[in-house]
Order: structure tokens, then C-alpha cells, then sequence
């Protein structure tokens, strides 16, 4: 097919998203009001992140209904149908990533990722687990004190202040130090997202009847260990690290990878 | 042989890779702990005492954008949003990045009847209970964002000058700041007027700080634990009932030494001295 179709779909989602936002703060819309943190939608719907909800918990304070509520509600629609759309979809830092990758594959800047052997892509989890035993042992919520998502959202809706350095940091790193360095090595949101995602419906599905093992999709995807039926077998994507971004469907230029719905055994 | 030397590198990164996790989670957990630090800062009405409120804000903004977005806050001449009282810490900023406060000196609170700000947190850091009044109504002068002090030094008032600025721009007028008389001896023809600021009273919305006609206000605002000192359980109005309820469930703690059953002079023929 090779287009863009995705991506363009996606860059909407994620600018209209956040423009929501921003229109909450600076015109007094009700549409989508907050931050990831917990948002309200037509000031009824709360949504929350379930990440960041388990980390305030975690100190041991008892969260308002509405938090709960809204975390109920994100994770059980990535559990069922995105997957961890969250990613690719929504997070604003997605684009400040995907914007090192693509550099990153222009300047011929290793295109092969280096093996670390402490920066493991399941480093992720154990920042994961860290960030709530730290939480638990401070008594503030870890990751939010310099999470570059919420720093790069918050931005964008009430001003960046000295909180750009962190997303600059964050686009060296992925360009100049490790491949997918944040988003597919450190990110626990990520990770967080990764494991309520895992089991959901809509999934990126081969069919390597029509694969010519151009192997253009491996070269873009973000999270490459999740496809390694490319040319082997017919099945669907099943790993939860996949973001669903659609990169490797819009590459593909054999018609051999496709969205489509997994079927619940 | 080969196996005995993979169970060695197994071991060996599990260790490296615990020790790498402590490693990060002590100098994570002592970033976090140093970000708590920040007692110098104005909260939003009904905000939770400060080291429960950074536990239990979201960082969501909803607040923010309340105080921002109120109806009472628009330009009448030109119908446009003005500038909201409550801003986001950004990154820089001497707090916790992401949670709300306030400076009276660029826009201090103003106090609106409905609170805006304080029904919409969704997560308790903000707490409604503690805004409402006896009648169970919700009523601003229930805050205590924190308290206003008075440099004495510095203000004009003090010097026998008339003044009587934050006086005339407290919402709670003659409440929460109240003018005492006094003689001026130095002309000894004239009289002092002297703002006095009534602790129980004071919400610390800082209109008076913003109001304030000194190059540097000389009438500002400090959260409680700044402002307040506290004397204590050991200290009790004798002569004052509701300040003897304060201590009425405190219990006395009761040493008991057991008395020696020896006769006193009996150590003298103990033989302890022969």
C-alpha cells in the first residue's frame, strides 16, 4: 500500500487531542478539560490515567471516586479494544520520538539497535515497579515529578517554562544515544500501558502469502521484536509492547499487514 | 561445564540488575524527596496541609482552568478572559512541577462566592468539606490559603504616615484586617493607624499584599506553617473554656517509681558505709 494513511490519521488524533486541551484552558471548552492526570470530558465523563492513579495510591492516599472512575474507564478501553494505543495515538511525546527515528534513519545514525546490557527494552517494567515502591516510600507520586509526557501536555496547555529542557532531553537521547531509547526502553507508562493492552481486540495481523520479506516494516516499527512472523507465519500481532501506530501497515507495500480484530478463543 | 558458567552470568546480572534497581531507586526516591520541599508557596482555597497535598494532587489542572475560565474574570471593556489566579508550577519554578499555587503580588485570589476552583478537583487534594460554613454552605471566608503579616518596619503606617491601602482592599474589611489607634508622641498631635491582622479571620488571599503601596510589600502573605507558631499542649487558657476543650482529650502520662521499702535510715547501718 505504502502511504501514509496512519500516520496522518494518528498526528490528527494526537494534535486534535491535545488542541482540546489547550481550547479547556485558554477558551473555557468543556470538551475534553484536564491533563492526563484525570480529565473530564463535557465536565461528566472523568478519565484518568491508571498509571499515575496507582502511583498516588500507592502512598496510601485515598483517591477521589472520579480519579478511580476514570482509571476504571481508560484501562478497560485499552484492555478491550486498543491495545497500547495510548502511545502512538495520544502521547505527545510520541512525536518528539518518532521525529528522532525518522532523523535518526535520514543521518544513517545506527540503524541497527545496539544490544545494551542494562538498557534492556524490559528495563521499562522495572521502572515501573520502581516508580510505585518509590512513591510508596516518598509519599509523591514518582514518575509525574519529571514525566516528560505530562511536562510536554502541560506545556502545550499552560506554558513549558524550564519544562522543555526535559522533552529536548528526551529527543537527543532517542537521536543521538539509544534507538527508541525512551519511548521502547524506559518509559513506564509505556510498560503500564504495554501489560493493560496486551489481551485487546484490535490488532495489526500478517499474512506472509503476500510477504516479499522487503522487511521495510521491521526497519520502522518502533517496538521491531513484536513482529517476528514477518514472513513466517500468518497470525496476528499478539505482544502488548506493539503500539498499534499502523507504521508498518502503511509501509508495507505487498498488502501484507493489515488491522484487523483478534478473535477471543 | 557450559551450564554451571550460564548459571554464573545468570546470577551474576540478576545481582548486577537488583543492585542497579536499588542503585536508581535511592537517587530516585532522593530527587523526590527534595522536590517535596517547597513550603514556601500559596495554595488554592481548601488545599489540603501542604506535605498531604503533594501526596494527593493529580496534577490535572482542572482547578487552573476553573479560576481561569470563571465568569466573574473577564475584561468588561474589552470582553476577554483575564489572567487567572491560579498558575501551573512549571518546570523552574521553586515547587512541585505540575501542581497549582499563586502569587497576591501578579494576581491574588479574589475570593469568589461559588469557589470555583475547589468542586472540580477530582482527587481530594482540594477539599470541599473544609469550605463549608456552619450552616453546611460553601463559603470562601472558610480558607486559610494562609496568613498576612505586617513588617512593621516597612510600612508607612507605622511610621506615622496615613495609610490605609490593605485595610480598604481586604474583602473581609475591618474583619480581617482592623486599624488600631494609637498616639503619635513624636508630633504628639497626631494619631497612628495601624493595620492589624486578625488570624482567625485572615484567609490569606493576598489583595491586601497586592495592595500594598511600598516599593516591596510591607503587608504579604505566608502559608500557615510559615506564619503560625503553635504553643502547644503544655500552654492552656485557664481562664478560657473553648481553649481548655482544645486539650480535653490529652492524657497525662503517669510515671510510677517504686519507693524503696528500706527504711531510710537503714543505709547508713546496712553496712554500705562500714
Amino acid at each position: 500500500m505504502n502511504s501514509i494513511k496512519y500516520l496522518l490519521l494518528r498526528r490528527t488524533t494526537q494534535i486534535g487531542i491535545l488542541f482540546l486541551y489547550f481550547a479547556a484552558n485558554a477558551y473555557g471548552w468543556k470538551i475534553l478539560a484536564g491533563t492526563f492526570g484525570t480529565s473530564i470530558i463535557f465536565e461528566t465523563i472523568p478519565l484518568a490515567d491508571p498509571y499515575t492513579a496507582l502511583q498516588v495510591l500507592a502512598t496510601g492516599f485515598v483517591l477521589g471516586t472520579d480519579v478511580l472512575i476514570g482509571a476504571l474507564i481508560i484501562t478497560f478501553f485499552y484492555f478491550i479494544v486498543g491495545g497500547r494505543a495510548f502511545c502512538s495515538w495520544v502521547c505527545p511525546i510520541n512525536m518528539v520520538t518518532d521525529l528522532a527515528n525518522w532523523l535518526r534513519r535520514k543521518l544513517h545514525l545506527d540503524k541497527e539497535e545496539v544490544n545494551y546490557r542494562f538498557l534492556k527494552r524490559s528495563a521499562r517494567y522495572w521502572i515501573m515497579v520502581l516508580g510505585l515502591i518509590v512513591s510508596a516510600l516518598v509519599g509523591v507520586a514518582a514518575f509525574e515529578i519529571f514525566s516528560p509526557i505530562t511536562i510536554m501536555q502541560r506545556g502545550i496547555v499552560f506554558g513549558f517554562g524550564m519544562g522543555g529542557a526535559v522533552v529536548l532531553a528526551i529527543f537527543l537521547f532517542d537521536l543521538f544515544g539509544v534507538k527508541n531509547g525512551w519511548c521502547g526502553h524506559l518509559c513506564p507508562l509505556g510498560a503500564a500501558y504495554s501489560i493493560i493492552g496486551s489481551k485487546s481486540l484490535i490488532r495489526v495481523k500478517h499474512n506472509h502469502v503476500n510477504c516479499t520479506n522487503c522487511m521495510d516494516c521491521k526497519v520502522v516499527c518502533p517496538e521491531s521484536q513484536v513482529l517476528p512472523m514477518i514472513n513466517k507465519e500468518s497470525i496476528f500481532v499478539t505482544s502488548g509492547e506493539c503500539t498499534n501506530c499502523g507504521r508498518c501497515v502503511d509501509v508495507c507495500k505487498d498488502d501484507a499487514l493489515e488491522f484487523s480484530i483478534r478473535k477471543l478463543i | 561445564m557450559e551450564h554451571s558458567k550460564n548459571r554464573r552470568n545468570f546470577m551474576a546480572t540478576t545481582v548486577q540488575s537488583i543492585g542497579l534497581t536499588a542503585l536508581g531507586g535511592m537517587l530516585w526516591s532522593g530527587y523526590t524527596d527534595s522536590v517535596k520541599a517547597s513550603p514556601l508557596v500559596l495554595r488554592p482555597p481548601g488545599a489540603l496541609p501542604e506535605v498531604d497535598f503533594l501526596t494527593a494532587c493529580i496534577k490535572c489542572g482542572l482547578c487552573v482552568e476553573a479560576c481561569q475560565n470563571r465568569e466573574t474574570n473577564v475584561d468588561k471593556e474589552t470582553g476577554k478572559q483575564r489572567e487567572g489566579t491560579l498558575i501551573m508550577a512549571k518546570g523552574g519554578d521553586p515547587l512541585l512541577i505540575g501542581t497549582p499555587f499563586f502569587v497576591p503580588t501578579q494576581v491574588p485570589c479574589y475570593m469568589c462566592e461559588d469557589i470555583p476552583c475547589v468542586p472540580v478537583c477530582p482527587s481530594g487534594a482540594l477539599d470541599f468539606n473544609s469550605l463549608l460554613n456552619e450552616k453546611k454552605e460553601l463559603d470562601i471566608n472558610e480558607a486559610s490559603m494562609g496568613l498576612a503579616i505586617v513588617h512593621k518596619e516597612s510600612c508607612i503606617a507605622f511610621w506615622g504616615i496615613q495609610c490605609d491601602a490593605c485595610y480598604r482592599a481586604c474583602p473581609l474589611l475591618d474583619v480581617a484586617i482592623t486599624l488600631e489607634y494609637q498616639k503619635n508622641d513624636r508630633t504628639g498631635k497626631h494619631a497612628f493607624l495601624l493595620p492589624v491582622v486578625q488570624d482567625n479571620a485572615c484567609t490569606g488571599c493576598g489583595l491586601c499584599e497586592q495592595a500594598c503601596v511600598t516599593e516591596e510589600p510591607a503587608i504579604f502573605v505566608l502559608p500557615n506553617k510559615i506564619a503560625k507558631g503553635k504553643a502547644g499542649d503544655h500552654y492552656v487558657k485557664g481562664w478560657d473554656i473553648k481553649d481548655q476543650e482544645r486539650v480535653g482529650n490529652a492524657q497525662a502520662i503517669e510515671n510510677t517509681t517504686d519507693i524503696s521499702k528500706r527504711d531510710s535510715t537503714d543505709y547508713l547501718n546496712s553496712g554500705e558505709f562500714e
